[in-house]
């Protein structure tokens, strides 16, 4: 059977026939005939040079396909055909959509399986994947390279900043990037790439400044984030991706967010935090953040984080190893703020994002199972009806 | 490529024609900016002028950079000189020069004949934006509101374009042609714009979105091959301004499409099968198929006379001279000097319409609007579409060439839209049921009524399916300026 590989397509019933993506093309492989145009998948490089020119949004259309649809079935069509269920089976069909890459997809399904089959947000903005890859990743040069952790403690997180020089990579909140460390392991085969997710907001660190952050933690057998942690301004380095199509921010303001992380995973918060700032900066009791770590002074973004007002996110911290008080983890927070959380759970309008060590899965749906308990319900079936509705999203490594 | 893609921004007038090195264009081009920005502060209303707009703004001209999307005021959009970028060694593709390098400069030979062709096509730029001045008071959605500004500010942007041209090629006679384009206004009974369908009103935004789509696409057709001609800095500036006109298209076909769409669907809401129930129909407030039907005979044919006489031997002058030449010129398989070509055109003799062959050099114009028919089909052919989806027994038909003529062979007779030439008194009597009347103007405008909510759309109005630039479906498209 072949390899699932991604096709770029056009909707027929959105396309207005202007043909400025024919014109735009610089290898030909958009043609039309009466009825429609088309991309030849045998042409097509995906160089996204047709997709700012069409004033229609019709251009911006995907599928995983094992056979390419021809040009001739193409030109037949009077609408766009759905993702049809791959020949491997139904649980491979959603984690290939994540990322339109077999490694990529098998390490958000590692990272997803927490939370049961992923749903994307139904207001979640649409998510560009996999636009650039191994063979043809974009370069990006690093602007800044800033340790948010204490210099004395022995945990080493870096704020990375890139710069895209302009070069189209729409990434939205929640998504991750792909980074492959140069030279090769052991056996003499290239690093497998390791994912990161993005802690800027979709228009960047800076608005239309065309860069991103990453929040990457130093390992210490950790070939790949070693290679980032030692960036230096200047440096270039190679990305892969978007992936990710459901852990995303969902678009809809009357949205409450229930997010909770440990270290690094506060990542993909931190961009949720920054657009929904930038959008809707007045917005009050719609976020809460639940975020530990051993000490503060191993937070990510601790300071920062103090300056939110409560009313825009109430911000709840939970320390393992600080001296001279009681251990406390995330799922402590959520019981100390109970009432809070079940008050959130019965609502229509919440959502649940956990991110982090995988560890911290379970205390947390016990403590949330006791939350319910409490108030009369059931967790289980909130949590699967949030689930089916989009509104429950873990990722976790 | 050595070309400037990048827009500079060194000027008042940001471009990638290197202004700042030519000073004598600059400073003509700076005393012609006060006018525009007048120009253009006079004409929509104030509160728009200070409300943010979420528009697309060339910052490069190739494909990665020419619509970056932000929050603008319109008086601070940056107006621009944009050229597409130069393709090395080009040649004249047509004409008796077929085959010589294209022309960097203009050839004094045909002086005369470019001058007038670009202050054609300046002049609709600003036309199209006073006749639709209006409309922002009634947007059907902050949507609709912010196509139509996008729209406004590009037509402003063309009308740079040209300026630059005759600014930069032309002289003195230029400049006062420049001058002329602020003079003369849409619909003025002292300095009317110079084509017909530029100085009637746009009164309505069904009016509007049938001038995007079809008065629009003869600009267009116009610009495409404007974009073919030998003299390289036109063919540039116009293939650049097409890539902009793809917008315009957008705006028309959807918009007449979304009020389909709604139409029927607010028939189906009612249980009304019968599409010529037109009482019943408007009771809900929306626009019956029929009324739309006659709103696109109007548009259609207006837009037809754009495209001149039928056989015309200025035309045939511009394409020998190799200045303007025809749809696509690239993709045509002849010689491209049509010295021995015929054409068929449309000829009325007697009560009869006939066929005849001509000269393919003079029937130019003829070539263009048939290719701007067949273009024009295709959206027809998606509402329908639209139609036949909702199950409501109606199609929208485009009717005969000679229907409702102002210019040429059919000037002179009465043409039904089914392509029968009749009578004056039997048109006289038919007409109300095949262009618009006074009557269905004003139920038009009775459902003009604004709606400002980021989430809502009025009730004659589909919403649209894809948001601009990807935005989910209640994006603030317009930050209006709250007095």
């Amino acid at each position: 059977m072949a390899e699932p590989q991604k096709q770029h397509l056009i909707d027929p019933e959105i396309c207005i026939r202007c043909y400025t993506c024919e014109m735009t093309c610089t290898v030909g492989a958009i043609t039309h005939d009466d009825n429609n145009v088309v991309v030849d998948a045998d042409k097509c490089g995906f160089c996204m040079d047709c997709i700012s020119v069409c004033p229609t949004g019709s251009i911006d259309e995907w599928r995983i396909v094992e056979t390419p649809y021809s040009v001739e079935e193409q030109f037949a069509w009077e609408d766009l055909p759905e993702q049809a269920e791959l020949q491997s089976g139904a649980d491979d069909n959603d984690a290939v959509l994540e990322a339109h890459d077999a490694a990529m997809a098998a390490l958000l399904a590692e990272a997803h399986k927490g939370g049961g089959k992923a749903i994307a947000p139904a207001s979640a903005a649409k998510p560009s994947i996999n636009l650039y890859t191994l063979a043809k990743p974009i370069v990006a040069t690093v602007q800044g390279n800033y340790r948010l952790t204490a210099q004395d403690s022995d945990t080493d997180v870096r704020h990375i900043i890139l710069d895209l020089g302009g070069q189209v990579f729409p990434v939205l909140e929640g998504q991750s990037v792909g980074i492959l460390a140069p030279g090769a392991a052991a056996d003499g085969n290239p690093h497998l790439p390791r994912l990161y997710s993005v802690s800027s907001p979709r228009d960047g660190e800076r608005p239309n400044y065309s860069n991103l952050s990453l929040t990457v933690k130093r390992e210490e057998q950790g070939i790949c984030s070693n290679y980032i942690c030692d960036l230096e301004k200047g440096d270039t380095v190679n990305l892969t991706g978007p992936f990710g199509a459901t852990f995303l921010l969902p678009s809809d303001p009357k949205a409450k967010l229930l997010m909770i992380c440990t270290g690094t995973g506060s990542a993909p918060f931190r961009g949720f935090t920054m657009r929904r700032q930038r959008e809707n900066a007045g917005q009050k009791h719609a976020m809460t953040l639940v975020f530990g770590a051993r000490k503060p002074e191993e937070l990510p973004y601790f300071g920062p984080l103090n300056k939110i007002p409560d009313s825009f996110m109430k911000t709840l911290f939970a320390f393992s190893r600080k001296d001279d008080a009681p251990k406390q983890y995330v799922q402590d927070q959520l019981r100390c703020e109970k009432d809070h959380v079940a008050k959130l759970l019965q609502g229509p309008d919440a959502y649940i994002y956990i991110c982090g060590l995988k560890a911290m899965e379970q205390g947390v749906d016990e403590a949330m199972a006791d939350i319910a308990r409490g108030a009369g319900f059931d967790w289980a079936e909130v949590r699967e009806e949030m689930r089916k509705s989009g509104r429950y999203h873990v990722e976790t490594y | 490529m050595s070309d400037n893609l990048d827009v500079s921004y060194d000027t008042l007038i940001p471009n990638n024609v290197g202004l700042s090195s030519d000073k004598r264009v600059l400073k003509a081009l700076e005393k012609w900016h006060p006018g525009y920005i007048s120009w253009w502060n006079d004409l929509l209303p104030d509160r728009f002028q200070k409300s943010l707009i979420y528009l697309r703004t060339a910052v490069s001209v190739d494909p990665k950079g020419w619509a970056k999307f932000d929050y603008v005021k319109m008086p601070d959009y940056r107006w621009g000189i944009l050229l597409a970028p130069a393709v090395e060694d080009r040649k004249i593709p047509f004409g008796e020069h077929a085959g010589e390098p294209a022309w960097q400069e203009v050839p004094g030979e045909y002086r005369s004949m470019l001058r007038r062709l670009i202050v054609i096509q300046g002049d609709t730029e600003p036309a199209s934006v006073e006749q639709q001045r209006f409309l922002g008071l009634t947007a059907p959605s902050l949507y609709d509101m912010r196509n139509l500004f996008q729209v406004n500010v590009e037509e402003g942007r063309h009308l740079w374009a040209m300026v630059y041209l005759l600014h930069k090629y032309f002289g003195k006679d230029g400049r006062e042609e420049a001058d002329d384009l602020l003079l003369r206004s849409s619909g003025s009974e002292d300095a009317p714009r110079m084509l017909g369908a530029f100085n009637e009103e746009t009164p309505d935004w069904l009016s509007f979105f049938m001038f995007t789509y079809f008065t629009d696409r003869d600009g267009k057709m116009q610009l495409e091959s404007l974009a073919q001609s030998g003299f390289d800095p036109m063919s540039r500036t116009c293939r650049f301004m097409l890539t902009e006109e793809a917008h315009h298209m957008f705006v028309g076909e959807t918009g007449v499409g979304r009020t389909i769409q709604r139409t029927c669907e607010a028939m189906n809401e009612a249980g009304i099968d019968d599409p010529y129930d037109i009482e019943k129909i408007r009771a809900l407030g929306v626009i019956d198929l029929p009324t739309i039907q006659k709103k696109l005979n109007l548009h259609y044919t207006l837009s037809l006379d754009l495209f001149g006489r039928e056989v015309s031997t200025n035309a045939a002058n511009a394409f020998n001279a190799g200045i303007k030449g025809r749809y696509m010129e690239g993709r045509i398989d002849d010689d491209h000097k049509l010295n021995d070509a015929t054409y068929q055109v449309r000829s009325v003799v007697g009560d009869k319409i006939i066929m005849e062959d001509v000269p393919a050099l003079t029937a130019i114009n003829m070539r263009l609007r048939d290719d701007y028919v067949r273009d024009a089909s295709g959206g027809v052919g998606r509402w329908n579409k639209i139609i036949a989806k909702l199950g409501v027994q109606f199609e929208m038909t485009m009717p005969h060439e000679g229907f409702h003529r102002q210019i040429g062979v059919f000037a002179a007779v009465s043409v039904d839209p089914e392509g029968n030439i009749i009578s004056k008194e039997k048109w006289e009597a038919k007409v109300a049921n095949w262009l618009p009347t006074k009557a269905d103007g004003d139920f038009i405008q009775s459902l003009m009524v604004p709606c400002t909510d980021p989430e809502s759309f009025a009730g004659w109005i589909a919403p649209p399916k894809v948001g601009i630039n990807n935005q989910p479906g209640d994006f603030e498209y317009v930050k209006l300026h709250m007095a």
